[in-house]
């Protein structure tokens, strides 16, 4: 079987990228990607724990499915944000959005 | 976990987030039902419920100790029903200051949008699992970021909205990655049940700091600590008035009720870990907030400054929660907590009426306020007052309690920190009383209008502010002490 440390390793893995992309990223849809990756990690590594840890107990099942489902939530609402935005400005490069500052 | 037939003391502890989401229901059923003339009442029945909802918890639900409820997801304990006392009173004084604002006051989904946020923000104040934790924090913050920007023809409320949404979502990611590491290292959700795990210092000291570090990171951007603050002043600034007035003040209680509990609950072992941690954040945020408030112009972004401060401040008696058993760092955060809400409020409100008459946002434009409008300037006098923590109202009372709260943990030099910034932050607070009593403008004659609802938020906030100050300091001190003894470990 494979190691849990393998899968702590991918699962950290993917959250750095989440990071880096959130970090780097000039586009707004593409920084909700990098959240996305992140909450992914999120998922692996529960799951991970779960199956080796407390595979008698749903609870970290049941944390990752709560985290799909704020997943799901959480896109909507920040597509539906970036689209209104893209409706009035015709941008959705997140420097170019700007107008509060100092 | 075991989930089976629910109790009735298990309902009952969970009776303020049933009547949110009936009244929530009923004010998008009344929005179909009643022509457009009476949309206006939308705001006055969401507000009016909620009062109602808080005197029902109030009478039918009391604590019921410490009892974990619901298969292990809350407790329903003296801290849960303060913090519910908060929110809920943040939650329907916002509805009513809404009645008459811009573009939001007449929306039955905004005060859906507002009520689903309180449902978020009580469960937050309850949690006692890490899952629940993060349910009920999403619950708070979804529904907040769709209030930033509500206004989506307005282009700095859609920025507001996107700029919450994206710092927000990518925080609380840092959140949950701690989280699951804790679940990780110890197989169990329950937040005690983690804390009796962490006891004896396993898994050790480098994992340990790692969760401490994600799961910081989360709570302080939650409670705009620097160096996480940045995205306060421009939500402020670009969210609908009274959006930012519940920002700052259910969502902060909120989450100041969550680092008590969760963040601090878990970790209850491991002081060396977090205290350094928190006394830097509570440094570093009352000293930007009040240097950065200095040289603002928009009342809102002054306030959101303000508002960060404010944290700072706060941060100093939650670094003092586990310092001794006498309970008075707990205590003197939800005290003044419960004073924030009210005095934050107020000023708020102040800003909603006068922008509704002028639409303007600028403190230079308050010139001449007091003859304007006696009552709106004396209202924001007493709010800034509070806030700068002047005797008798409850500010400088609440500030007493943080300060001697970090004497009594034996950090003196970060309440002599404290003391320096509160008078830096007097310096901007009276600076806005200058302009609105001394300066003189060319509109004196034209009077800003109060209608009704504003006369009871009023009412309810400014008689509070002076009440906690004065003869009801000692009693509502003395209920947060008795819910600070209630936190295990304490």
């Amino acid at each position: 079987m494979v190691p849990l440390w393998m899968y702590l390793v991918v699962s950290a893995g993917l959250f750095a990228i989440g990071v880096y992309g959130v970090l780097s990223r000039r586009n707004a849809v593409a920084i909700l990607m990098g959240i996305e990756l992140m909450l992914n990690a999120v998922n692996v590594n529960l799951i991970a724990f779960w199956r080796y840890l407390t595979p008698m107990d749903v609870s970290g099942q049941a944390f990752a499915l709560f985290v799909l489902v704020v997943a799901a939530a959480e896109a909507a609402v920040g597509l539906a944000m970036i689209i209104s935005i893209y409706r009035n400005r015709q941008t959705v490069i997140a420097e170019d959005i700007d107008l509060l500052r100092g | 976990m075991n989930i089976g037939t629910l109790e009735n003391s298990e309902l009952l502890a969970i009776l303020p987030e049933i009547l949110l989401a009936v009244l929530a229901l009923v004010v998008l059923a009344l929005d179909l039902i009643w022509p457009s003339s009476r949309k206006r009442e939308l705001g006055i029945v969401a507000g009016t419920g909620v009062f109602v909802i808080l005197a029902l918890t109030l009478i039918l639900s009391p604590p019921q100790g410490d009892e974990a409820l619901l298969g292990g997801m809350i407790r329903h304990d003296d801290l849960a029903q303060i913090f519910k006392v908060m929110v809920l009173l943040a939650s329907a004084l916002t509805c009513l200051m809404s009645v008459d604002a811009e573009g939001v006051g007449r929306k039955a989904e905004y005060y859906a949008i507002l009520l689903a946020s309180t449902i978020g923000m009580t469960l937050m104040a309850s949690a006692a699992d890490i899952i629940m934790a993060y349910v009920a924090m999403e619950t708070t913050s979804i529904p907040l970021y769709i209030l930033a920007g509500f206004l989506r023809d307005d282009d700095r409320s859609a920025e507001a909205g996107l700029k919450y949404f994206l710092f927000g979502a990518f925080a609380s990611a840092f959140l949950l990655y701690g989280l699951s590491l804790l679940y990780g290292f110890t197989g169990e959700t329950g937040i005690y049940d983690i804390a009796a795990a962490f006891r004896f210092g396993e898994p050790g000291t480098l994992p340990l700091l790692v969760a401490v570090i994600f799961v910081a990171v989360g709570v302080a951007f939650k409670v705009s600590a620097v160096p996480f603050h940045f995205w306060t002043p421009d939500v402020y600034e670009g969210a609908p008035i009274p959006v930012a007035a519940f920002v700052s003040v259910g969502s902060k209680a909120a989450s100041f009720a969550l680092l008590m509990r969760v963040f601090l609950g878990i970790f209850q072992h491991q002081p060396q870990m977090w205290a350094p941690l928190l006394v830097v954040f509570s440094v570093a945020t009352m000293t930007v907030g009040n240097v950065l408030a200095l040289p603002q112009k928009n009342i809102k972004r002054l306030l959101a400054y303000s508002s960060i401060a404010q944290a700072g401040y706060t941060l100093m008696g939650a670094v003092a929660v586990y310092a001794s058993d006498n309970g008075l760092g707990a205590a003197s955060v939800t005290f003044y907590m419960g004073l924030y809400v009210l005095t934050n409020i107020a000023a708020f409100t102040v800003v909603t009426l006068f922008h509704r008459a002028t639409h303007s946002e600028e403190i230079a434009d308050m010139a001449g306020l007091s003859r304007r409008s006696p009552g709106l300037a004396m209202a924001m006098l007493l709010a800034l007052l509070s806030l700068g923590g002047i005797p008798p109202l409850a500010g400088f009372i609440g500030k007493f309690y943080l300060f001697s709260a970090a004497v009594d943990a034996g950090l003196v030099g970060l309440a002599i920190i404290g003391v320096i910034n509160a008078i830096i932050a007097l310096y901007y607070y009276l600076s806005i009383a200058k302009v609105m009593y001394v300066d003189r403008s060319e509109d004196e004659d034209k009077p800003i209008e109060v209608p009704r609802p504003y006369w009871v938020v009023f009412g309810v906030t400014l008689v509070g502010i002076i009440v906690l100050g004065t003869i009801g300091a000692g009693i509502g001190f003395e209920w947060a002490r008795q819910a600070a003894l209630g936190l295990p470990g304490v």
